[in-house]
């Protein structure tokens, strides 16, 4: 690594630009493309997993105008399949997972830190080349005729359909390395390359959750890594671990998955987290409440998070004890991500409050994720459970938890730290306006399905009884309040983009060190080596003047 | 407001289905209450603290709460551990089966169910259940996973290729009710339905000597129609000509065939009834002698319905 930052010192000092933004420092390709500044690399991750976000949204449009009538709307049931299908797996593997530690942490962490990059930056680099890899692998899939199986790849169907199921598992294996390499680079940096003076406990509280979720990147990932490898080779050559004609068992498949697929959850939900503990404080202008509470709650649910997986296969057939058991699990894990919603409504108790737009969303992350907590108490409750059970109950469930926090947390962040990343502001009234519309079509489309859930109307269903069809219209036309809500923050920050760079090192008033930098950030980040002068969050001795 | 709750339901038709909905709506209301703290909070305090315009204050610095923090980790360890094991003690009551439960056979394939009753019939696409009486679901599937979902019962099951599973209900209400698939299975997934018929005594015995209700609305060969694609005839005989592992109906009837004995017959009511009964009897020359029997699976008025049926495949 030294070597690395001594090239670029270099670098630097010849073209006479010691102090340059990192935007600004070399704007060939090449400077972009075989770069190994957290911040750039940052950047090109937020560029593809926009992209990638889009792509899976207009899927989801797509869904939801299929169902807006029964039987055949616009697409045949194969094709629905298809999309359905697409729609999770790009939206879990290409976007949440590396939306919020690869692009924004990939950003912010080692200026938060204090730190010049993170530990390994061309392992960093390597992250996001197998990211590229995995997506073209996905691609290639989508371009040989899709995959019909579900994001969830269940055998025995998965190994008897036809359609790339092949290329596009091999493609999730892939992608898992880009989540590893992230994970294992966080926890060194965080490790390592914290500023003098900065204690564990004066980590600002995104830290803690991006290393909460590091560990379960680098943890449970090889698992699905595994996974999709059998699961490819009993397709190939039907080796017979799940197939039950030769000997398997494909309910062995779905522990696998899950075993993975459940922590992962928390991987998406936990960098989620993180963020709201950075606005709620910064826009309260006032400390954190329970800061260790939040910390060690990400701790907690990092490790109870491997033990809650067979809350998914309540109705697979497994044992009526261990249904309890995990039941009872699935308990526990609600609990820390109850003591935060609480430590964070309690931060604003007596704050000095401003509304702005990263603080909107994180008000509206509150409001939802609480509703996608609440209703997993129903999911938990075996009885209720076995009822709600692969319904859309179960789907507006988890679009609460993963849209309505994960998200809009990620809005949260990305408007909080669109200043610190381009240098630039947003329009403050176009970005509230995008904020209400979300949080409306959000409730619209994914409030009814919990409905539709408890009716009965399960869930991966090209047609449906006539019955249903007034909440799927409702829900459908939800989606396109959610979608216009979208394409207006596309356009304000695209418009942004555009203009003079114009804003102030410390736009917030935020107390953590990525404040301290410019913005945008210098190529090194920080001119010398900043030292830990007080404890994050700490607001009695800033000056609190009007309207910061 | 419960009856309002309640219309977010499907109807229960069982004393289970409504332990379900009572603890449903008891977890809907614990759910509001805490949605009304912390939603309300979340929306008040910023207004509360709001900074207005002009305005010069300063935040309180409270790090932290003992008492706070601790009310607010214990009250919802307890709550949740109540939850837990009323939702565990309902759900072990709903997999308990009775002693006296009549054992029905549920076979998935894509996509449609059949069911094999105790006395040895059979059907596809309705599921007919005597009122009150117990009732014990074995099930496997032939292919994928599905999944066997009764709302109105509460309860659904994975059903697995390889693996028997099961699942108990007790119908307490008359009438039809809608099964769905719940599993994923592929491109008719959506169109994996059957109905649950739930009837009285008197009307289940007659259903068990007479079959299906509707029966009685329908002329033989529609009966024949049914019992073709409902149990298999169809996977081994064609209708358009085309060889299967059993010679096709097209123009079969009336036709003198040779059979693997070395004798010869004509395809009539005898022949066709006692194929159906006796399938290894009399087996047209050049075919496999692996049909099945239907003895004791077909009613008298379905195998008149298979006869009227063949009869109607004209050349």
């Amino acid at each position: 690594m030294a070597d690395v930052i001594q090239q670029q010192v270099q670098t630097a000092t010849i073209s006479g630009h010691h102090e340059v933004d990192y935007l600004s420092d070399g704007n060939g390709i090449k400077d972009w493309l075989y770069t190994v500044d957290h911040k750039r690399i940052g950047i090109m991750y937020l560029i593809l997993v926009l992209t990638a976000f889009l792509a899976g949204g207009l899927l989801a449009m797509a869904i939801r105008l299929e169902l807006l009538t029964p039987a055949r709307t616009i697409m045949d049931a194969e094709t629905y399949n298809r999309v359905f299908t697409l729609h999770g797996a790009i939206m879990v593997f290409l976007f949440i997972i590396p939306s919020i530690p690869a692009a924004l942490g990939n950003f912010v962490l080692p200026l938060m830190l204090g730190a010049k990059d993170v530990a390994f930056p061309r392992l960093n680099l390597a992250s996001f080349y197998i990211y590229v890899l995995g997506a073209c692998m996905m691609l290639g899939a989508i371009l040989t005729g899709g995959v019909d199986t579900g994001w969830t790849f269940y055998t025995p169907y998965s190994t008897s359909t036809s359609g790339s199921v092949a290329l596009t598992t091999m493609g999730v294996f892939v992608l898992g390395f880009s989540s590893i390499f992230t994970g294992i680079n966080f926890i060194a940096t965080i490790h390592k390359m914290r500023a003098p003076g900065m204690g564990w406990f004066e980590m600002p509280l995104f830290v803690w959750g991006m290393y909460s979720t590091a560990v379960i990147q680098v943890l449970a990932t090889p698992v699905l890594g595994i996974t999709m490898v059998l699961l490819v080779l009993e397709r190939a050559f039907g080796i017979g671990i799940f197939d039950p004609r030769i000997g398997g068992d494909p309910v062995l498949f779905q522990h696998f998955f899950w075993f993975y697929s459940h922590p992962a959850v928390y991987i998406m939900i936990l960098p989620g987290m993180a963020i709201i503990s950075e606005v709620i404080p910064t826009f309260s202008h006032r400390t954190i409440f329970g800061y260790r509470g939040i910390a060690f709650s990400s701790v907690a649910i990092a490790l109870v998070s491997f033990i809650v997986w067979g809350h998914h296969m309540f109705t697979s057939g497994q044992s009526q004890l261990i249904n309890g058991v995990f039941s009872f699990l699935t308990f526990i894990v609600g609990i820390p991500s109850g003591i935060k919603v609480f430590n964070w409504v309690a931060t604003m108790y007596q704050g000095r409050i401003t509304l702005k737009a990263p603080m909107l969303f994180a008000i509206s992350f509150l409001l939802l994720f609480t509703i996608g907590g609440l209703t997993g108490l129903f999911l938990g409750s075996l009885s209720v459970d076995i009822h709600l059970h692969d319904t859309y109950f179960v789907v507006a469930h988890f679009h609460y938890v993963m849209m309505g926090g994960t998200v809009i947390a990620f809005l949260a962040g990305l408007h909080y730290w669109w200043p610190k990343m381009f240098g630039r502001m947003y329009n403050e009234k176009l970005a509230a306006l995008s904020c209400a519309l979300i949080f409306v079509g959000f409730n619209v489309t994914f409030l009814t399905q919990f409905v539709l859930g408890s009716r009965g109307m399960p869930r991966r269903y090209y047609n449906y009884l006539d019955q249903f069809q007034p909440l799927h219209q409702f829900s459908t036309f939800g989606s396109w309040i959610l979608g216009l809500g979208f394409f207006i923050m596309l356009g304000y920050l695209l418009a942004s983009l555009r203009g003079p760079k114009n804003a102030p090192a410390d736009p917030w008033g935020g107390t953590t060190m990525e404040w301290q930098a410019l913005s945008p950030p210098i190529t090194h980040n920080f001119s010398g080596t900043p030292v830990l002068t007080r404890a994050p969050y700490d607001y009695r001795n800033v000056p609190q003047g009007v309207d910061k | 407001m419960n009856e309002w709750l309640r219309a977010t339901l499907p109807v229960a038709a069982s004393e289970h289905a409504k332990d379900v909905d009572f603890f449903y709506i008891f977890l809907f209301y614990l759910s509001l209450f805490f949605f009304v703290i912390i939603g309300g909070l979340a929306v008040y305090f910023p207004i509360k603290y709001r900074l207005k315009p002009g305005e010069k204050r300063r935040s309180s610095h409270i790090t932290d709460n003992f008492f706070l923090e601790m009310l607010w980790t214990v009250v919802p360890s307890l709550l949740t551990f109540v939850l837990f094991v009323w939702g565990f003690n309902t759900y072990v009551a709903s997999f308990t089966v009775p002693n006296d439960a009549m054992e029905i056979h549920v076979r998935g394939r894509k996509w449609n169910w059949t069911f094999e009753y105790p006395d040895g019939m059979a059907g596809g696409g309705k599921l007919y259940v005597p009122l009150n009486k117990p009732i014990k679901l074995i099930m496997d599937s032939e292919d994928v996973l599905h999944a066997f979902f009764i709302p109105a019962m509460r309860i659904k099951q994975d059903v697995i290729p390889g693996r028997y599973v099961y699942m108990t209900f007790t119908p307490n209400l008359a009438g039809e009710f809608q099964i769905f698939c719940a599993e994923y299975c592929g491109k008719d997934h959506s169109g994996m339905l059957a109905t649950l018929v739930v009837m009285t005594d008197a009307q289940y015995e007659t259903f068990k000597t007479e079959g299906p209700p509707e029966y009685k609305q329908m002329n033989p060969v529609e009966i024949g129609t049914t019992i073709y694609k409902s149990r298999g005839c169809q996977s081994c005989h064609s209708l358009d000509g085309t060889r299967g592992d059993g010679p096709s109906f097209k123009g079969i009837w009336g036709k003198t065939e040779q059979f693997a004995d070395g004798s010869s017959g004509v395809v009539d009511e005898n022949y066709v009834r006692q194929s159906v009964l006796e399938p290894q009897a009399k087996v047209v020359k050049g075919f496999e002698p692996i049909m099945p029997t239907f003895q004791g699976s077909l009613r008298p008025v379905e195998i008149n319905g298979i006869i009227a049926f063949i009869k109607s495949q004209k050349q």
